[in-house]
């Protein structure tokens, strides 16, 4: 069912969700780039619906609503350990149609690859999406080429239209809301885009023999190891552990979990001191055949989801897309090598 | 030929090597111009000069060569860049008015660099209609950032960007991209603590380095934009020397008091009997000592709270005399 909304009613809805839900949605946070006198469009609770940024990609992804940068595990003293208090609140994205995509991504790896993650389960079934339709694709999105430019699994759909919110529901609950706000009715397609810019191509005959292509090597002086494509990305689920030991006593402290990063130093330290991969080159080759190949090995369906922000924030240029589709030639080198 | 050179000079004019000849001096506030000036200046070098073009030290145009006679016709096809460029002008058609302020000059600043800490071009524009014309013998140049690339600290007032850094401890991933940039590339205030990095702010000098290269927005930049002040740095004979830290912390309206302020302590103290009427400020201020100048400095001006004061100055540097 569609419906179209005002400014006014669009916060009035907002509004009405507010008691049972969290709202996250992309936000303006201006002169919060790294830069200065720039802007991030980053992820935050919002409380109006002008706050939403429609025009723009994120820089950053929705997953952090679902998957904190840090979370705290459990708080320990020296026989007890206890869980931090969760919020009750159902929980609201508004998101992009890759994006949700992603989220199937994500749930792959905590819910269903082995035992279900309980922090993230608890967050995750407390969610639903709005998905922000695309009137054009951004600079770097390769969406259609990973089949994630459109998506179903949403309770809402919305589009800007100037001063107008355009809306389908598949929520009763929201549809109702709708009703009796008396919002006009409308036949409201969602939008999505049919192109991109960029194509990718994986080739067919991808496998792991093409870790010994030389198409790895010129990211060895390249790529600077910040860890920014990973941490933009919606789809890497790494992270790490921390043991805080507070100062005061330290016997009491807190574990955490935090994002980690498979091109930053340290992620394949192992006791000893050894590394698996020292080599930028390597890092790259394990993160792009994990996007492209390994996981779909294992769940049946790609990884990436071509929403191109790790170009996007790359600081030294280097295109994942763009190194994808060097992938057919490199299997070809590989191939008359052996 | 019956020539002021008095007022020549004061009118942006040279007195060269050769007798009767000249040459035209453009400042650029900040070295910032839109490009539709360049074919006049082209044009005076071509019909008045000898076809050459320095680039000053000072980001101006120097045009050589021309003959004493052209001035008035030089000055007339001056209007437009001095239009254009916001240029404080006594007299329509009479050419840039005084020099003994020399042109305020910028580092390329936040408009392009991505260690820029603000807009230099803007603040020195704000200076340049706040300053001149002016026949007082000062310096002021702006850099984006602790690293000077403008060479801020050789100027009478040397106006460094700054921002403090904040922390959402909460985005950070303990990558150590932080602590390695303020270690390596600046002065080390950040120390990994808990995982986390501890800055030590009585040491942070505001770079934001650690910003930069922050990859989850951990760290983010001040809404306020900070600058620190440093002074009276010169070149020259007797004692060549560095500017020294005044304020850190301070703020643009602050900063554009203390320099006025300074016009008027310059013009209460200044030795007239020295060769042309003109003293550096540095001089002056080792004549009647720093506390004095520091009471005139600072009449009226508002400091941030964040700020924090220099007293006393001291400067070292080469002494020749």
């Amino acid at each position: 069912m569609g419906f179209i909304l005002n400014m006014e009613q669009m916060d009035t809805f907002l509004d009405s969700l507010k008691e049972k839900y969290l709202i996250f949605a992309p936000k303006r946070f201006i002169n919060g780039g790294n830069f200065s006198d720039t802007d991030c469009i980053r992820y935050d609770l919002i409380n109006t619906a002008d706050e939403i940024e429609f025009d723009e990609k994120s820089k950053y992804s929705f997953k952090e609503a679902i998957m904190p940068i840090s979370q705290t595990l459990f708080y320990f003293t020296e026989s007890i350990t206890t869980t931090p208090e969760m919020s009750n609140k159902k929980i609201l994205i508004f998101l992009r149609n890759c994006d949700l995509h992603a989220v199937d991504s994500l749930d792959k790896i905590y819910l269903v690859n082995g035992f279900p993650d309980h922090y993230y389960k608890k967050l995750r079934n407390a969610t639903e999406f709005v998905v922000m339709g695309c009137d054009k694709p951004f600079e770097n999105c390769f969406c259609v080429s990973m089949d994630t430019n459109k998506s179903e699994d949403y309770s809402l759909s919305i589009d800007k239209d100037i001063d107008k919110y355009k809306i389908t529901s598949k929520e009763d609950s929201f549809t109702k809301v709708f009703q009796d706000m008396k919002v006009e009715e409308s036949d409201v397609k969602p939008k999505f885009v049919l192109s991109n810019d960029i194509t990718v191509n994986i080739p067919t005959d991808l496998d792991n023999t093409v870790s010994k292509s030389k198409m790895w090597d010129e990211y060895d002086t390249r790529c600077i190891a910040c860890g920014r494509c990973n941490f933009v990305c919606p789809t890497c689920t790494c992270f790490t552990m921390q043991d805080i030991f507070y100062s005061e006593n330290g016997k009491v402290g807190e574990r955490r979990r935090i994002w980690a990063s498979c091109m930053v130093d340290g992620y394949t330290n192992i006791a000893g001191g050894h590394q698996f991969r020292v080599n930028k080159g390597q890092r790259m080759r394990f993160k792009i055949m994990h996007k492209v190949l390994n996981f779909r090995k294992t769940f049946g369906k790609n990884m990436c989801v071509g929403c191109g922000r790790c170009d996007d924030s790359c600081p030294e240029y280097i295109s994942f897309s763009n190194a994808i589709n060097k992938l057919d030639s490199a299997m070809k080198e590989v191939a008359t090598h052996e | 030929m019956d020539i002021n050179t008095k007022k020549l000079k004061k009118n942006a004019f040279r007195v060269t090597k050769v007798r009767g000849i000249t040459a035209a001096r453009i400042r650029v506030p900040g070295g910032f111009l839109n490009s539709k000036y360049l074919p006049a200046i082209q044009a005076i070098a071509d019909q008045y000069g000898d076809g050459t073009i320095h680039l000053t030290t000072r980001q101006g145009f120097e045009l050589m060569g021309i003959p004493f006679k052209d001035i008035p016709q030089v000055n007339k096809m001056l209007q437009d860049i001095i239009d254009g460029l916001g240029i404080n002008q006594e007299e329509h058609d009479q050419g840039y008015p005084a020099s003994g302020t020399r042109n305020i000059s910028a580092c390329i600043g936040n408009r392009v660099c991505p260690f820029g800490c603000y807009n230099t071009t803007r603040f020195a524009k704000r200076l340049e209609k706040a300053v001149f014309p002016n026949d007082l013998h000062f310096k002021i140049c702006l850099t984006g950032c602790p690293n000077d690339c403008a060479k801020a600290r050789m100027n009478d007032f040397g106006i460094i960007g700054m921002t403090i850094p904040q922390f959402e401890a909460n985005r950070c991933v303990s990558c150590g991209a932080c602590v390695k940039a303020c270690t390596k590339k600046s002065v080390g205030a950040l120390k990994p603590v808990n995982y986390r990095p501890q800055k030590n702010h009585d040491k942070c000098i505001g770079c934001g380095e650690c910003i930069n290269a922050c990859p989850t927005m951990a760290w983010t930049r001040s809404q306020k934009k900070y600058y620190k002040l440093t002074l009276l740095g010169r070149t020259g004979k007797k004692n060549p020397r560095l500017g020294e830290d005044f304020i850190k912390w301070a703020d643009e309206e602050s900063i554009v008091k203390i320099i006025l302020n300074t016009y008027d302590y310059v013009k209460e103290f200044i030795d007239l009997t020295s060769p042309g009427g003109k003293e550096h400020i540095g001089y002056i201020v080792d004549r009647t000592g720093f506390q004095v100048y520091k009471e005139w400095a600072l009449k009226d001006v508002h400091l941030p709270a964040e700020a924090v004061v220099y007293s006393p100055v001291y400067w070292s540097g080469l002494h020749f005399n």
